[in-house]
């Protein structure tokens, strides 16, 4: 797995959100589910913000996807050279999320809407895996 | 709220724009505030009112020597004094105080006597959005961009129109940053900052600030400006992460808050001389034209094309040449009200010939909040 240089701004796990993050560092993309509606959501929260129920629960989602849209920044940032992408993944159980597009070039021609990815992790700690998405490899 | 029941009657931007490094923030809410006071002749202890974003509404009160019975620091951005005006004219209608006081000030670019703004890591958008290398509103509210362009067909050149035209309005304006004319071409070979944006579709990031005094309809005979009464209103939030829009293509913000306030003014579009959409980046005035009714779904991009919001156009738009080229301290939707404002007053540098409805629709966030303000010069 690859490592993040250290000078890289880290998220802090809540309580509500530690499964999450639990999730990313055993290799899996964990999202909620409510036990009344079946309503899939992200980001995570102890309750269904679809029917307002609190009993909901954590499943190990396919880490594929779709590109739904992104940018390609060109400013400096640290732990990060420029030019790079920041997208929005359309997750096949159907919640969005934010992410990078990894592992090909950071163009236009190569970050093509509603392409396939699938997600990988960045080790930015011990305790913060970062899931990033790549275009779909097709399998040998 | 009750239609007409509820004027401005006092308006003003800080004496300077733009680069200002010798004053703070605070003191930017204070000049706006000042200024606004000497327009509708009063003084601080005239208010009983106080509304504010960006600073304490506390700070604010206290700083100017103000005791007022109704308070609101409602903050959800840079169309915070959209929902400012709304509140303060319900407050007003139902008593609470009679004269109220709305201070925006920022030092956005010189960053004197500003606090801190950002996200901190154990909220979703510092877990879920800030580790993916986002660097403020340049790399995430130019995120739905590339999906609209999708759906609806939008080319790159005509996201650089839309700076073209507000550039022609900051040229008639002397207190745009920006007046010198530019080209589709000038847009198109302006420095990459997150693709497919360019500089020219970016906003500004200056020093300012502007406030407005509100009363009621009755009073409001008694000032000397021109009273600018509020007819419609509207606010509304989405989500403080854009990853999380129900869709890149439109902005349930602005959808909800437009449409209440066309519903409660009670006008159609074509009853409209006038627009402000806030504009802090190239897309804002699209998605604003088509969540507020005046443009079918893709088809904002041609009507700007056409140069239907450009001087002389049937819809004047951001004629003071909005944050692409007239302003942008950060929270600019009290710039956009000042316009609609001096539109309906009679006092704009580029004045809209016998403009009786102005509209001023606010962004917040990143298509996180929105309020909409529906303004007349005709009594009701």
């Amino acid at each position: 797995m690859p490592r993040a240089e250290p000078s890289r701004y880290m998220p802090k796990p809540t309580p509500e959100t530690a499964p999450f993050w639990e999730g990313t560092r055993a290799g899996e993309l964990r999202l909620q589910r409510c036990d009344y509606c079946s309503h899939v959501y992200f980001p995570p929260r102890p309750f269904c913000p679809k029917c307002s129920g609190r009993t909901v629960s954590w499943f190990n989602a396919s880490g594929r996807g779709s590109l739904y849209s992104y940018i390609i920044s060109h400013r400096p940032m640290p732990g990060f050279t420029p030019p790079y992408s920041i997208a929005v993944v359309e997750l096949d159980e159907g919640p969005r999320m934010m992410t990078n597009i990894v592992e090909c070039p950071q163009t236009p021609d190569a970050l093509q809407l509603d392409m396939p990815v699938e997600v990988v992790f960045l080790e930015l700690s011990n305790e913060i895996h970062l899931p990033q998405f790549r275009p779909t490899q097709v399998s040998q | 709220m009750k239609p007409n029941s509820v004027a401005i009657v006092g308006a003003a931007e800080t004496t300077e724009l733009g680069k200002i490094p010798n004053t703070s923030q605070l003191e930017l809410h204070c000049d706006a505030a000042l200024n606004a006071f000497a327009d509708a002749g009063l003084k601080a202890s005239d208010i009983d009112g106080v509304a504010t974003a960006g600073e304490a509404a506390t700070a604010v009160a206290y700083h100017l020597g103000i005791t007022p019975t109704w308070v609101d620091g409602t903050s959800v951005g840079g169309c915070s004094f959209m929902l400012h005006v709304r509140h303060a004219a319900a407050a007003i209608n139902e008593g609470l105080c009679n004269t109220v006081l709305i201070t925006h000030g920022e030092s956005g670019r010189s960053q004197v006597g500003r606090g801190a703004f950002r996200r901190g890591g154990g909220s979703h958008g510092g877990q879920f959005e800030v580790p993916y290398g986002v660097m403020g509103p340049p790399t995430l509210f130019t995120l739905p961009a590339l999906r609209y362009m999708k759906t609806y067909g939008l080319r790159e050149e005509e996201l650089a129109m839309v700076a073209v035209v507000q550039r022609e309005w900051a040229a008639r304006n002397p207190r745009a940053s920006y007046r010198d004319p530019i080209t589709i071409a000038d847009v198109l070979e302006s420095r990459m900052i997150a693709y497919p944006f360019r500089k020219l579709m970016c906003c500004l990031v200056t020093d300012g600030g502007g406030a407005l005094i509100l009363t009621s309809a009755e009073r409001a005979r008694d000032f000397p400006t021109k009273p600018v009464y509020i007819v419609g209103t509207g606010e509304s939030v989405e989500t403080p992460m854009i990853s999380q829009m129900e869709d890149f293509n439109t902005s349930k913000a602005f959808r909800v808050s437009g449409q209440k306030a066309f519903a409660e003014a009670g006008i159609t579009h074509a009853d409209v001389d006038h627009l402000m959409i806030y504009d802090a980046f190239a897309h804002l005035p699209l998605y604003g034209l088509e969540d507020l009714g005046f443009c079918d779904r893709g088809q904002a991009a041609s009507f700007i094309w056409e140069r239907n919001t450009a001087p002389g156009g049937k819809l004047p738009l951001n004629t003071n040449g909005g944050g692409l080229s007239y302003m942008h301290s950060g929270m600019y939707g009290m710039y956009a009200l000042q316009e609609s404002v001096r539109q309906l007053r009679g006092t704009a540098p580029a004045q809209v010939d016998g403009a009786q409805i102005s509209i001023a629709h606010g962004v917040g966030g990143m298509f996180a909040s929105s309020g909409t303000v529906i303004l007349t010069n005709q009594e009701g």
